[in-house]
Formats: C-alpha cells, structure tokens, sequence
C-alpha cells in the first residue's frame, strides 16, 4: 500500500488546528482546500462515523458494543482476578507461568489482543517491566486498554534505555542488586507481569488478594502493597 | 522504516505524566474512532500490519504532535480511501458520491463481541523449520527496510541469545505491504542491557524482544 502524504497533512491540519504554526508549515499551499474540513477532532469523528453508516460500511450497534466492552467489561480487574488465584493456588501459578494462554481462559478471560500470552514472575531478585517502543502493545483481556502514559513517547523512549529511572518516577526505588528484565512486545506476544505477593497477607481471600493488585503493578511499574487501597485503575 | 515511531533508547521526550483516575476514553470520539477502525478492518481489505504501519507513515513532526487517537483518525482515513471504500471527497464533503450503493455492514453487534471474545491469532500452524533454538547465540541483523519491520533500531546489529521459541507467526515485514504472510518463528531474545547501552547500563540488567527468524543470524 503506498502512503499518500498529502492525505496525511490534511488530517494533519484538521486535527492539529488551523492556528498552529501555519506560516513555518510546508503544507500551507494545500491549506485553502481544507478549510470546509472541521479542526476539531470530535466532528471529524461524527462527520467519518455519519459518512460509513450512511455508506453501510459501518454499524453503530457495532461500534456501541465495541465502545462497552472497553469501558465497561475489560479492565485491570480481570488480570488482578488472574494474579490473586495465582497466589493462592499454586498449581494454578504453574499452569500460567508454562502455559499462560490455557491459564487465563480457565478464568474466562482472552480474546482481541492477548492471543498469545506471557506471563512473567516477579520476585525478590527479578523485577519485570512491559513497554511497546514502537506502537501500543498491551494485553487488553486482561489489563483493558492502556493508559496514556503508556502510550506515550517519554514512556516507549526511556523505558528500555533507563528502566531504573522510569521506575523511580514512578515511585519504585529498585535495589541495586536485583535484576531488572524489559519486555519490548515487538512481535504479537503479550506480557502481563506476576508480582510479588505482598507479606501480611496470609490468610486473605482470594477477592480480597485480587483488590490489592494495581494495574501499574501488572505492568511493572508498581509492587502490590498490603495496605494500598485498591487503584480505581 | 527508520520512522520517529521507532522511539525506544531516545532522549529529550519530557517526563512521564500520570492520570491518576483516568477513563478509558478521554472524549466520546477517542472511543468512536477505536471501534471504527475495528469495524472498517472487518471488511478485510487490510490486515494488522498494515494498519500499524498506517500510523508509522504519518509524517514525524505530525505524529509527535498529534495525541494517540488523532493518529488513528489520520491512518483509517488514508487505510479507508487507499482501500477504496470511500473517496477522499467524500470524507471531505461527509456524505456518500452521487450513485453510490449502500452495502450491508461487515461487522454486526453480535460479531463484534465474538470478535473482542476470541480475537485474531497472528500464530499459523504452517510447519515451518525454526533456525535457532533457546539457548543459541544470535546477532540481529542491521538492516534498515523502508517499509514496516518490527525490529526496533535499538537492537539492530546487537548479540543477544535465544531466551524460548513462540512458534511460527506472520512476519509483518511483508503482511503489511501485502506481499504474503511469510510465515516463521519468532523468539523471545535477551540482550544484556550493557550490549545495548554500554555501561551506564546495570550489569545485570536485560531486554527482551520477540524477533521473527528474518531479523536474526548466528552469532
């Protein structure tokens, strides 16, 4: 497929505002054919999303449903029911660790983007951080649809560069002596981190265990806490 | 391509900002535009490769500038009109052509939900021999395709060793220009961070990347 740059920068200047910089853009003889095109991106969308359903391309029940099961379905808490049970059973933990695709649809979960996936353990020698350089790759049955700040470019640039001082911006000091290990999903693998169990929780349910068991935790940016209050993420 | 996309090991992108309590949508249209792009793909006229790289081509000060989802709009728009299921006039003018014939959606509600339920395998079960075997010693190769490719810059030309073998996979190189699926294994490979960055790096240290055989040769 070629690209047709011109199409590009008129999306470009959609999206990025007439205002921006219009003098020092190269594109600005192409300027005067777009100006019936909305700046904003919200009536870009809707003017796309009216033009496929008026096509039949599209079907909005269709993208309703798709919009639901992000919002409202898929998130953090289903990898934290994941790593709660993997605490608490320890056959079931070898199963994940060995066979992570079996392991996650044993809890029902699985689907569009977590195809392939690989679970790594956390432990008090290994810590495990999971970045996608090059787009936005995340194991979305399990975690949901990533943040912003993990799609971001200081987070893709450094993470695999100066993952120590990622984490410290983080909040989470690594001691010198444990090994640090980056997960750059590069190909369609997707990798969800195991943490440690954290002590003082001895005894606690396996609801309650999930309840500890941040998203940033099940990225690598973050240990589960006993007493951290549950992430709202 | 050697596209600002391929941002692993750069400097000067500013401080990783945190949204304590943040949606999973920021606006309605961020929302819209992720559920279109999975309802325009289910007319198959491109596949995941091509999509990713749709985003890569997008002009590097553009792509900087522009937020995670205006670059989806930017690269449906281009995949819908290079594909021709629309016109570029018609995204301009927001209506269908005179004459056009309304077809019958791709994606049904039903089906979307069996598709976010079982998703896309990029797996094959093509029997195809695997070149190296965990344990092995590898060098990624220093190649620089115009086109897509999943090895980042960062590791080309890098020794690293064979940490497991996935199994065979599409090779995106060439799924996103359409030019087959070329199936072949694809490996989990640690490089000692130190290889990678010297020694600022901690010595103990690792990356691992998933690298299809094309990107590798013995070391």
């Amino acid at each position: 497929m070629t690209t047709n740059r011109r199409g590009f920068l008129t999306v470009a200047a959609a999206t990025a505002g007439a205002a921006m910089t219009p003098n020092l853009n190269p594109t600005h003889q192409h300027e005067h054919e777009h100006q019936a095109v909305p700046s904003d991106p919200a009536l870009r969308v809707k003017a796309l999303e009216s033009l496929l359903v008026e096509k039949g391309l599209v079907d909005r029940a269709a993208l309703d449903a798709l919009v639901d099961a992000y919002e409202h379905k898929i998130g953090p808490r289903n990898g934290a029911r994941v790593v709660a049970r993997a605490w608490s059973d320890p056959a079931y933990k070898q199963r994940l660790l060995s066979d992570a695709d079996a392991a996650i649809a044993e809890m029902g979960y699985g689907g569009l983007q977590g195809e392939h996936m690989v679970v790594v353990e956390n432990s008090a020698k290994v810590h495990n951080l999971v970045v996608c350089t090059l787009c936005s790759c995340y194991p979305w049955p399990v975690l949901g649809l990533p943040p912003v700040w993990y799609k971001s470019a200081p987070y893709r640039s450094r993470a695999v560069i100066d993952p120590r001082g990622v984490l410290r911006e983080f909040g989470l000091g690594l001691p010198e002596d444990v090994e640090l290990r980056v997960w750059d999903s590069t190909a369609e693998l997707r990798y969800l981190v195991l943490p440690e169990r954290p002590e003082g929780t001895e005894g606690m349910s396996g609801e309650a265990l999930g309840a500890l068991v941040t998203r940033d935790s099940m990225v690598g940016v973050a240990k589960v806490s006993a007493s951290k209050a549950r992430n709202a993420a | 391509m050697n596209g600002v996309h391929d941002m692993g090991g750069m400097h000067g992108m500013g401080p990783i900002v945190e949204d304590k309590n943040e949606p999973v949508f920021h606006q309605k249209w961020e929302g819209r535009i992720f559920a279109m792009n999975r309802a325009m793909g289910a007319w198959r006229k491109w596949n995941l490769d091509a999509s990713r790289h749709s985003k890569e081509v997008i002009p590097p000060a553009e792509y900087l500038r522009m937020s995670y989802y205006e670059r989806w709009v930017a690269a449906l728009v281009e995949l819908i009109v290079q594909s021709g299921l629309t016109t570029r006039a018609e995204i301009e003018n927001g209506v269908p052509a005179a004459g056009s014939v309304k077809v019958v959606p791709a994606l049904t509600a039903d089906k979307a939900v069996a598709l976010v339920a079982k998703g896309v395998p990029a797996s094959r079960s093509a029997n195809v021999a695997a070149r190296f075997q965990a344990g092995q010693r590898v060098r990624a190769r220093n190649m620089h395709p115009v086109g897509h490719t999943r090895l980042p810059r960062y590791a080309r030309g890098k020794f690293g060793t064979i940490d497991r073998d996935h199994g065979v996979f599409v090779f995106p190189d060439t799924n996103a220009h359409f030019l087959g699926e070329k199936p072949q294994h694809v490996y989990s490979v640690r490089f000692a961070a130190r290889e990678l960055w010297g020694n600022q790096a901690a010595p103990q240290d690792s990356v691992y990347l998933d690298m299809w055989d094309d990107y590798l040769e013995p070391a």
